[in-house]
């Protein structure tokens, strides 16, 4: 894949979801792990729209993806919500998402006892998410 | 945008007399039994009693504090409602304290929901007092809170910057007491966190000049402290570089070491300074390997303690001489750990220091085969050359 995906679309969050299966470290450190994910990008003034980006996960892989046209579309055990620049710096690598929802920039929504008994695999998606060629529609 | 959390600091000889202005009506110590056959908890005791407090007592934390203590703790400060919650110990007591205040304050909470993404909405009822008997957790100052889960035979680290403490008193004076292999194991604990909190990806410019001077002032101090407790300068100064270690990096992070520490720490029972302080120069050596930028900052962290020659892997040696020097192992094995229960175990140490958060902010993140093999030459005493 050489050309860019816009984010946040559908064929983004899909590559994201190639990326995890093709991850052997994210298959290792999530091989327990069970809930998936809507990630909420809010609109800034970079962004004036609302986009939400499901996220399957399930031991190890991610069996889905999807951009959703409605957050009733699809159930989620978790919610990740930032404005759209936030998350554009945590893509590119210049904002941590830990430090990110630790600063509530990124605001998480979940079991978070289960969340933080998973920071390697929380790593390995953001390592997977930089990974993808981004337009951010610059 | 980030944060530098820290509780008011009264240090030096005969600061436990701040105890003496408190406001307050009620006051619960929580400690371990130790304590109060050492008469420690009695002299804190006196304090708070002159300050016109009333004060109660919980003593039954253990090292290494379990989910099921501090829950205990938390329904004997229901039962007193005090203002003040007095932390008092080693780092067991001091974040059994803040588990507990935490959980007197939200009882709908259960100890591992206790985390830094949501607000708690703390200091309702009572504040939070931390008072280091030990010079090495640096507990009296971080928001961190290390917990055992007994059933999974595992640690975990929860905790939220509110928990921080609104006051910390650092007593010299109560550190006498520690036998050396006490004072060389917390000595070495506070040194992995002035080099964790100084190479950790999350070092700031507010962290990295206390964990220099911490580092500088263990390299001098602790060998002293370990061979005489009587010196009472070097007990001052280790009791004030833990405090900064622990600033410097309870406002920053630790690192591969403590991961690794915290998993070997827990299966078998190796106090906690001892199981990081082993693998801190693997782990150096690991990130001086190969990295983006670190051997720069281990660089500049060895001359800054004066190993003149500069790479993390000197500064390795250096850690592994002063480990010698005082009487502490420089491997698993010299640990005393036997090679088949190490052997048999090695898929769990490797799957928990996976999941310990201290990973988050390695420099160098280690896939799995590279874990395996860290854990193997820590545990044979094999510098790491890959």
């Amino acid at each position: 894949m050489t050309s860019k995906l816009k984010f946040p679309s559908d064929e983004w969050i899909k590559e994201l979801s190639a990326q995890l299966n093709a991850s052997e470290a994210y298959a290792q450190s999530a091989k327990d792990w069970e809930g998936d994910f809507v990630f909420i990008v809010e609109p800034d003034s970079a962004y004036d729209d609302t986009a939400y980006l499901y996220l399957g996960l399930y031991h190890g892989k991610s069996p889905d993806a999807a951009l959703l046209p409605s957050l009733d579309d699809r159930e989620a055990e978790f919610m990740l919500s930032a404005p759209f620049s936030v998350w554009r710096q945590v893509i590119e690598g210049k904002l941590d998402a830990i430090q990110g929802m630790m600063t509530r920039k990124l605001k998480v929504r979940g079991n978070m006892m289960k969340i933080m008994r998973y920071p390697k695999a929380a790593k390995e998606i953001v390592s997977c998410c930089a990974l993808i060629p981004t337009d951010f529609g610059d | 945008m980030w944060y530098f959390v820290s509780p008011q600091i009264v240090f030096g000889p005969d600061s436990l007399e701040a105890l003496d202005e408190l406001n307050g009506s009620q006051a619960l110590i929580v400690t371990d039994a130790n304590l109060v056959q050492l008469g420690i908890v009695e002299q804190v005791q006196a304090h708070l009693q002159k300050a016109g407090l009333s004060v109660s007592l919980f003593d039954q934390v253990e090292p290494d504090p379990s989910v099921q203590t501090v829950q205990r703790g938390a329904e004997v400060a229901r039962g007193h409602q005090p203002d003040w919650i007095v932390g008092l110990g080693g780092g067991s007591a001091m974040d059994a304290a803040k588990a507990i205040w935490v959980l007197y304050e939200r009882p709908d909470l259960h100890p591992a929901e206790i985390n830094p993404f949501m607000p708690l909405g703390l200091r309702q009822k009572a504040r939070l007092i931390t008072i280091p008997t030990t010079s090495g957790t640096g507990a009296e100052v971080t928001w961190a809170i290390v917990l055992t889960d007994t059933e999974e035979q595992r640690k975990m680290g929860v905790g939220s910057r509110e928990n921080c403490a609104d006051l910390a008193i650092v007593d010299p004076a109560l550190t006498v007491n520690m036998p050396p292999q006490l004072t060389a194991d917390t000595g070495l604990d506070a040194l992995t966190h002035a080099v964790e909190g100084f190479t950790c990806s999350w070092h700031t410019d507010f962290t990295d000049g206390l964990c220099i001077q911490a580092t500088r002032m263990i390299f001098q101090y602790l060998p002293r402290a370990v061979e005489n407790g009587s010196d009472m300068e070097a007990r001052e100064r280790m009791h004030n570089a833990a405090t900064c270690a622990g600033l410097g990096f309870g406002n920053a992070m630790a690192s591969l070491a403590h991961a690794m520490g915290h998993t070997l720490g827990a299966l078998f029972h190796l106090p906690h300074g001892r199981a990081v302080s082993i693998f801190l120069p693997y782990t150096i050596e690991f990130f001086s390997h190969e990295g983006e930028g670190e051997p720069a900052r281990f660089a500049a962290l060895a001359d800054a303690v004066g190993v003149n020659s500069g790479w993390g892997l000197t500064l390795a040696q250096y850690i592994r001489d002063l480990c010698q020097r005082i009487g502490n192992p420089i491997s698993v094995a010299q640990a005393g750990i036997e090679q088949g229960d190490y052997l048999a175990s090695l898929d769990k140490l490797i799957e928990d220091a996976f999941n310990d958060t201290q990973i988050l902010t390695a420099v160098r993140t280690p896939t799995y085969d590279q874990l395996r093999q860290l854990f193997l030459y820590a545990y044979e005493g094999r510098p790491v050359d890959f």
